[in-house]
């Protein structure tokens, strides 16, 4: 017995024996469940099987990224719903991005309307459920816009109706060879000006204005390309035919709703976010870089935003996870994304609830907990050294 | 500018030059102070103006508050159709719930803030006695909404629905995730290598994948993993998943505040010879669930709103009525007033929500500092 | 001692498979109510009236197997599944009937394992659209987008006939059938398509229902039945039987006014002295049920003839015409085995 009590009353062999202890009951728990799916699988006569990934899914989806029709399998449906999860997602995010940084600018305006505003705005966002944001905008691009035959017509390339906004779509023709050979070559040529300017800089102090010399590089070099080829890009413009407009590049109203809300929604956290974390930049520093006579927009640039960057990444990159996590609620509205083709009509038409459901949850976790562990990453190099 | 001479010591008490104070200063402080100010004003002016011209006829004076449907209401006037909303208040709140029981709803909304006062203002009159009465309101809560004892009629699950519903999911998914939560979080901080791990996964898959698969998981799947013959409520099992969901989130919440905790603490509480039980009890659970509130009422509103996606399973929460209401044909087609007034009562009540957790944060720092 | 705690594992054992293997007619007659999968709403088949109750077609055949099991028809409690969560519901065991206009398919039955008792509808897959938009067949909807609920058979029947006839079209996907009027009627889609049936009543439900029209073109067949879970012989007889007597009423003249006097007295046709219980039915027992099931199905629901009308017949909005959901006799397709 007083082995036992030994055992027990020595730290090290506890924390075994209770780890030991957990294992067993998480063990006992886990093979309690598998027994349980296992026998009412046996009952309903089901069985555990991933082949029908690779049967025909028969369905059409009205949005591929990836060439898609209905004698491809559930695997390919599947790869399109990823890819139209991602298309929404990169929307969103990029929409959320300037809508929220320039709210947070605004919030901290030293206009008083401005800034009430952008509050009243954010509050009102952000209280309210992102799915009736969803569905709020699917009724009103649904209900608001024209039939196709009454569509809005912006100078005659490009349409708006409650079947989705058309827009004209670049074809490339021979001799765009050249326009992409010089883009490459302007691309080049900025990189390297880049680094030699920050070179000179450190050496001599002396500064080049490197962004706008880039700019019009990149933009001059191509159109020069452009028009040395004799234009080789064309556009496809959208016309109305039979029933809706054909050609050019479509954006569904189910897309444009999910884009909207999406963005709109994270934009509100996203400024409160930017906005606490340039509040977060001791007051000190931009006192102390105005001393030194920097200007207002170098004081934003040099002193401001390196610090608050530290403040306002991690939050935000979780905010674009949650965006990519809530652009699954599009099933609400019918966009086809990962969850309404895998983990609905997939599964629907096979039945197969528990295989579509841990393939879906594996993608979006796989997702998440590699953006996290990049995050972690990002933080442990940006961390302010602690003495 | 001015010409005239003073004694040296004699020079008198100017006002503030004009402009600078007053109702006239604050206008150019704070709307015209530059260029890109007055720019900006006169934008904003612009949009309010819109705004409120555009929308208040739409919302207020030219709106129809009440008809028989939605071509009656645009006999009436062109603007909104509220009558929608108004035909059918009852179901928005209270869902299915039978007429003659829906008293049980009201006691039980009215006794939920004496029971949630004393958890929420610390400061209370009283506070002991009211504690009891938080304690046992969840219990009394059940009976009185789910019936069946006492006399009180028992009531399908499946007649819930409106804001009720969404009170329900949302009050009782925070207040069980709330011990799981703090399970977690300390699993997480543990030294034991198997209880972290196990905590670790826990928390990463709930807050790895989005709550509509688990929802689905809930509504399709859940019961594949009890022993055969068991069935139990759709209600439940939303709850369960509403639960879990939310404890992850709140074990990172706790999990920041025992982070917060000095050092010295815990080095304290080693000096006087504490185990680790007696001091999670005594140090550090007061401290890091205080420091927790405000993220915590944060999680809750967060749950709170996603309580809406029980529609896309089926549940009636208040926007499952409200479809269920546009697909009366008397009502197609009222989408935008439908799911507005929806919006407005999650923003009223999420908004008086954050105010609070505010407040709180705020009195809470002020005791730091 | 051992024993003694073996014994009590044993018979635990026993006492836990039991409560497994309890049938679900039992389970139904333990909780004293029937659990029904019905659609979400569907004008005819089932939708709330005004106080809340539920009516219609579907509705009414879980009226029926409530009033054969437990001897009254109200004694049901409804859950409601779209197109795409009806199969998990039946199969997670939130009813014990899948009563939702269902198509019978191959895999469905077999794939599924679902049990398909019969057929209570025979219908077609068609396509609605406004009579404005000018266009008579349904091979003239090349580059249309229609309107398609998801999760159903309608999905794979439009898919297979678009590109049989070398079409494109645009599909919008939708949960259920109230949505799909929504998007309809906002002009969303051209065309909406479902079951003939699915598509009348849609139309029944609109404010000028001549401003539509369903295309001749019937694409699929599409035959509508109760489902059950897989594994209760017992309980798929029961509501196979339950439509069979239905339809065996309407075969025999039994309706729910007559059969209360029809039960009382000694019948010509012994056929319906057995139905009703007169004469015994060998093996009724078997089934758990007790002999005046029949009476107590057609007393308090109705014959077939009298659901369908009542429902779904010519006196209603949705005014469909028997057509193929007729007896043999009248040139429809039910062909009741013989009551012996």
């Amino acid at each position: 017995m007083s082995f036992l009590s030994y055992i027990w009353r020595n730290e090290k062999s506890r924390e075994i024996i209770v780890q030991i202890f957990v294992l067993l009951c998480i063990g006992w728990f886990l093979s309690w469940l598998i027994s349980n799916v296992d026998a009412n699988f046996k009952a309903l006569g089901k069985d555990i099987s991933f082949e029908f990934l690779f049967i025909p899914a028969g369905y059409d989806i009205n949005q591929y990224l990836i060439d898609y029709n209905n004698r491809d399998s559930h695997l390919r449906a599947g790869i399109v719903g990823l890819l139209n999860t991602g298309l929404v997602a990169v929307f969103g995010i990029i929409l959320a991005t300037v809508l929220g940084i320039s709210l947070g600018i605004i919030r901290l305006s030293k206009n008083w309307l401005a800034s009430k505003i952008a509050y009243w705005y954010i509050e009102f966002t952000r209280n309210v459920p992102i799915l009736l944001h969803i569905l709020l905008w699917h009724g009103i691009i649904i209900n608001t816009l024209p039939h196709p035959r009454k569509a809005l017509n912006l100078g005659d390339v490009t349409f708006l109706s409650n079947r989705g906004f058309y827009i004209p779509k670049p074809l490339t023709e021979n001799g765009i060879e050249l326009v992409y050979l010089f883009l490459v070559i302007a691309i080049i040529f900025s990189v390297l000006f880049f680094k030699y300017a920050k070179k000179k800089q450190d050496l001599t102090g002396i500064q080049y204005p490197v962004f706008w010399i880039n700019f019009s590089v990149l933009i001059l070099l191509p159109l020069i390309a452009f028009f040395i080829s004799g234009m080789p890009i064309s556009l496809e413009i959208p016309a109305l035919k039979g029933f809706n407009f054909r050609g050019g590049m479509h954006m569904s109203p189910e897309l444009a709703a999910l884009t909207f809300a999406l963005g709109i929604y994270t934009a509100a956290f996203i400024a409160e976010i930017v906005r606490a974390g340039i509040l977060a930049v001791d007051k000190g520093q931009r006192e102390a870089a105005e001393s030194i006579g920097l200007k207002p927009s170098k004081v934003m640039k040099l002193v401001i935003l390196p610090q608050a960057r530290r403040v306002i990444i991690p939050p935000l990159t979780s905010q674009y996870l949650n965006l990519t996590k809530n652009s699954s609620l599009a099933i609400a509205i019918g966009y086809m994304d990962l969850v309404a083709t895998l983990g609905g009509i997939s599964l629907n038409q096979t039945g197969r609830e528990m295989e579509t459901m841990v393939i879906v949850m594996l993608i979006y976790l796989s997702v998440s907990l590699s953006i996290s562990a990049f995050m972690n990453w990002y933080n442990n190099k940006v961390k302010l050294v602690g003495r | 500018m001015s010409t005239e001479m003073y004694k040296p010591g004699s020079y008198p008490n100017l006002p503030p030059p004009p402009g600078t104070v007053g109702f006239y200063g604050w206008i150019r402080n704070n709307l015209f102070s530059s260029i890109s100010n007055t720019l900006l004003t006169i934008v904003s002016v612009v949009l309010v103006y819109y705004l409120i011209d555009g929308i208040i006829g739409w919302f207020l004076f030219d709106a129809v508050f009440d008809a028989d449907s939605k071509i009656e209401c645009r006999k009436i006037n062109d603007g909104a159709c509220w009558a929608v909303i108004t035909r059918r208040v009852g179901q928005f709140v209270y869902g299915f719930y039978p007429e003659a029981e829906r008293w049980r709803i009201d006691i039980s909304f009215l006794t939920m803030f004496i029971a949630f006062a004393p958890l929420l203002y610390p400061d209370l009159p009283k506070r002991k006695w009211l504690l009891w009465f938080s304690g046992i309101y969840p219990f009394f809560a059940f009976i009185l909404i789910n019936g069946g004892f006492f006399g009180l009629a028992k009531i399908e699950y499946s007649l819930f629905g409106g804001f009720m519903l969404t009170v329900i999911l949302g009050v009782t998914g925070i207040v069980c995730s709330l011990p799981i939560g703090i399970l977690l979080a300390l699993g997480r901080q543990s030294k034991l290598t198997v209880v972290r791990t196990l905590s670790v996964c826990f928390i990463e898959f709930m807050r790895g994948v989005p709550l509509i698969t688990l929802l689905f998981v809930a509504s399709s799947m859940l019961n594949y993993f009890m022993p055969p013959g068991t069935n139990f409520s759709i209600l439940v099992r939303v709850i369960i998943m509403f639960t879990f969901f939310s404890a992850a989130y709140i074990a990172e919440v706790i999990r920041g505040g025992i982070q917060a905790i000095p050092k010295g603490q815990y080095e304290a509480a080693d000096a006087l010879g504490m185990n680790y039980w007696q001091t999670t009890r005594f140090i550090t659970l007061p401290q890091a669930l205080k420091i927790s509130i405000p993220g915590i009422m944060n999680t809750f509103i967060g749950l709170y709103k996603d309580t809406t996606l029980v529609v896309v399973i089926g549940l009636l929460d208040p926007l499952g009525i409200g479809r269920a209401a546009l697909a009366d044909t008397k009502w197609n087609g009222l989408s935008t007033e439908t799911y507005l007034f929806v919006a407005l009562f999650f923003f009223v009540s999420c908004f008086a929500m954050s105010r609070y957790s505010l407040w709180l944060e705020n009195k809470l720092n002020t005791d730091h500092k | 001692m051992k024993t003694k705690i073996l014994l009590a594992a044993a018979t635990a054992g026993v006492m836990f498979a039991g409560s497994v293997l309890a049938s679900t007619l039992d389970d139904v007659r333990a909780r004293g109510k029937l659990n029904c999968i019905i659609n979400t709403g569907l004008a005819g088949f089932a939708a709330p009236d005004d106080k809340g109750k539920w009516t219609g077609f579907d509705v009414d055949f879980c009226r029926a197997v409530a009033a054969a099991t437990l001897g009254d028809a109200d004694k049901v409690n409804y859950t409601t599944a779209t197109g795409k969560t009806r199969f998990t519901k039946l199969a997670a065991g939130e009813g014990e009937i899948l009563s939702r206009n269902t198509t019978w398919t191959f895999s469905r039955d077999v794939d599924l394992s679902q049990t398909f008792v019969g057929v209570s509808y025979y219908d077609g897959q068609g396509f609605m659209v406004p009579k404005a938009l000018g266009v008579k067949s349904a091979k003239g909807l090349d580059g249309a987008s229609v309107c398609i609920q998801t999760g159903t058979t309608t999905e794979l029947n439009l898919a297979e006939f678009f590109a049989g006839n070398g079409m494109k079209y645009n599909p919008v996907p939708i949960e259920t059938n109230a949505e799909a009027q929504e998007l309809y009627k906002a002009g969303r889609c051209d065309v909406y398509t479902t079951d003939a049936s699915g598509l009348y009543a849609t139309m029944s439900s609109f404010d000028n229902p001549a401003d539509h029209m369903v295309l001749p073109e019937i694409v699929s067949k599409e035959p509508l039945g109760p489902v059950v879970r897989h594994g209760d012989d017992q309980w798929a007889d029961i509501v196979a039987w339950t439509l069979k007597a239905m339809m065996a009423g309407e075969e025999l003249g039994i309706t729910s006014a007559n059969v209360k006097s029809l039960a009382g007295k000694d019948n010509k046709n012994k056929e319906i002295n057995r139905l009703l219980g007169k004469d015994p039915l060998q093996g009724i027992s078997k089934l758990g049920l007790s002999a005046d099931w029949a009476v107590n199905i057609i007393g308090q629901v109705g014959n077939y003839e009298e659901v369908f009308e009542k429902n779904l017949g010519m006196s209603t909005p949705l005014k469909i015409a028997r057509g193929m959901n007729q007896l043999y006799r009248d040139g429809g397709l039910f062909y009741i085995p013989p009551i012996k």
